[in-house]
């Protein structure tokens, strides 16, 4: 799959309180969460942020708590992909489960807003084509990757269980 | 093979496994799964649209609302009816409603519920809080916990193991919230990302429980998957404490096998460590971390001209007996600062009910302070509590990002409840040690 879309930056430790206020977990809604995802931080983003629009972040992206509405907003507000140097692992895991999808490469803080990327997702490079550079993210492991080809956690566990 | 106590416990409930390596994903079979009013709702919804009808265990579940509760608002009822709602559907024997409830991860280990070994998951983040049992116990998402309760499975990565071991002797005011502090300062938020963090040496093995609690609590705030010490005498103690208290909970049946087997419980002794960290504590101060980061850590005395307007006791981290003890020792005799709001959240019913019996309500109340039914409330800016723009707290909690407690344009200071009692009393960051 290859998605096209323009870069949102962001910084370190980006938490889930940022991507999402605790004061809005009051519905499972993605679509209703999307509209104040960043609120804190950023106020004008999700105004802003185009559908298809890409995130691109340093270190640690999605810190702190295990709320699955963080990636549920950014994935509600239309954007297609979350790059970052690396994620905090509750947040990766949950962003698998939910079909959103992110990629960590070594080179995320070269790419600057506004910048037009294109992914491709299965092969995991990124072409950042208004600098002329191409990234090559590490890839899910064999194991994750079997989850995302089930269809998701809950048939992948499905099937193991035969329920 | 040489293995840690985390290597340990997955190994033994990975079925059919014979070793296990860090790095490695397994399929392990859980002992609990817990969900909580903000989680359990997406979890539920998972559950119901995979098409699964009835949940692997009634048992093994745990379902407890206490973010939002008593309700702050209609959205807020309404998902927490979903939570009782299920278990009635379910036949699930651990939820726990108002009046029972209390603040999951100080819950869940008074009732009985964790035991050395166990493996917890549990739709919260804190609950990384129970490897102070000795248990290894992790928070995910909504998702692994629906996709648990189909089978009583989850997928793990298998976690390097960091080591950190405290030797000295602490001074007096400082406890295991200034040690986990201290820690993160050190290594930074993501200093222990995807790692079990293991505490030890002779300073955690003279820590109380509710310290324990404090330190594993918070090796979330590190990125760390687990936080985990290995049982010895004084967890057992606890646990036959707790299972001496009459509950109607369903809980397990333990014999002195139990307490054998957990005695064995430890990292081997050649075992290898992704990187082991060694600290002597004996000077140390308490530590308070500042805006807008757990890791942003500085001594208590390099603080004291900072102003606050609120002050929190409280939360999953430091809402427990030993923490309400702490701060009226403190408070005793005294006044909370004109215009200080300060706010005691004792963490659980039953701390609730000690709280009273041994008079830390009155003093408290005296002192002009507030006090709260169990909640986590303030923590995450929920209710009970909220910032204005441009105010201050010191607050027991675990996390200060930017707005965690109400307003963007807030701050918020974590310290032990020693230092938030004293600065309740003065109305600024304060040592303790300037009042008693």
């Amino acid at each position: 799959m290859i998605l096209k879309g323009r870069a949102h930056k962001f910084g370190d430790d980006i938490n889930t309180d940022d991507i999402i206020a605790a004061k809005y977990l009051v519905t499972t809604d993605s679509i209703e969460l999307g509209k104040k995802c960043m609120e804190t931080i950023a106020p004008v983003f999700a105004n802003q942020a185009a559908k298809g629009g890409i995130i691109a972040a340093g270190k640690n992206f999605g810190c702190g708590s295990s709320r699955e509405h963080a990636p549920l907003a950014i994935k509600g507000l239309g954007i297609s992909c979350v790059i970052a140097k690396s994620f905090a692992r509750i947040f990766y895991r949950n962003a698998i489960n939910i079909g959103l999808p992110i990629l960590e490469i070594v080179q995320a803080d070269e790419i600057r807003g506004g910048d037009e990327l294109e992914i491709d997702l299965s092969a995991g490079v990124i072409k950042n084509i208004t600098q002329g550079k191409t990234y090559v993210s590490f890839g899910f492991p064999e194991f994750m990757q079997r989850i995302v080809e089930s269809g998701g956690l809950m048939q992948w566990i499905k099937k193991r269980t035969n329920v | 093979m040489a293995y840690t106590i985390t290597e340990k416990i997955l190994l033994k409930h990975t079925p059919g496994k014979k070793a296990i390596h860090p790095g490695e994903f397994i399929w392990a079979k859980i002992d609990l799964s817990l969900a909580n009013d903000i989680t359990a709702p997406l979890a539920i919804e998972e559950f119901r649209k995979s098409g699964v009808k009835k949940v692997f265990n009634t048992q093994k579940i745990v379902l407890v609302p206490d973010h939002f509760t008593p309700a702050k608002d209609l959205k807020s009822a309404n998902q927490a009816k979903l939570l009782g709602e299920f278990a009635k559907e379910q036949g699930i024997r651990n939820y726990f409603e108002l009046g029972q409830m209390g603040i999951e991860h100080a819950l869940l280990p008074e009732l009985g519920l964790i035991h050395p070994g166990d493996l917890v998951v549990g739709a919260d983040s804190h609950t990384c809080t129970y490897g102070a049992l000795g248990a290894f116990s992790t928070g995910m998402g909504s998702t692994d916990i629906a996709g648990s309760w189909i089978g009583g499975y989850c997928w793990f990565r298998v976690p390097e193991t960091m080591k950190f071991v405290y030797k000295g002797k602490l001074k007096k005011w400082v406890g295991g919230k200034d040690l986990i502090l201290y820690t993160i300062g050190d290594i930074g938020v993501d200093g222990a990302l995807y790692k079990a963090m293991e505490f030890s040496g002779p300073v955690i093995e003279k820590l109380e429980l509710d310290g324990r609690f404090a330190m594993c609590n918070m090796a979330i705030e590190a990125g760390g998957k687990s936080g985990i010490i290995e049982p010895d005498e004084m967890t057992f103690e606890y646990i036959k404490n707790v299972y001496r208290l009459p509950f109607t909970v369903y809980r397990r049946k333990l014999t002195a096998a139990d307490y054998r087997l957990w005695a064995n419980l430890k990292s081997d002794r050649d075992v290898r460590y992704a990187q082991i960290k060694e600290y002597d504590v004996s000077g140390l101060e308490p530590q308070v971390a500042c805006p807008h980061l757990p890791s942003n850590v500085k001594p208590v005395s390099e603080l004291k001209n900072i102003k606050v307007d609120q002050v929190v006791i409280g939360s999953c981290t430091n809402g427990r007996l030993s923490d309400l003890r702490l701060a009226a020792k403190v408070m005793k005799g005294k006044k909370v600062k004109s215009a200080v709001r300060a706010i005691i959240i004792p963490a659980t019913q039953n701390v609730y009910r000690q709280a009273i019996k041994e008079g830390l309500i009155e003093l408290f109340s005296k002192a002009g302070c507030v006090i709260s039914t169990p909640t986590c409330g303030p923590c995450l800016g929920g209710h009970c509590g909220i910032l204005a723009d441009g105010e201050t707290a010191i607050a027991t909690t675990n996390r200060n990002f930017i707005g965690r407690m109400g307003s963007p344009k807030s701050f918020v200071y974590l310290s032990n409840p020693a230092v938030a009692a004293a600065s309740a009393i003065t109305g600024r960051i304060t040592h303790p040690g300037e009042l008693l």
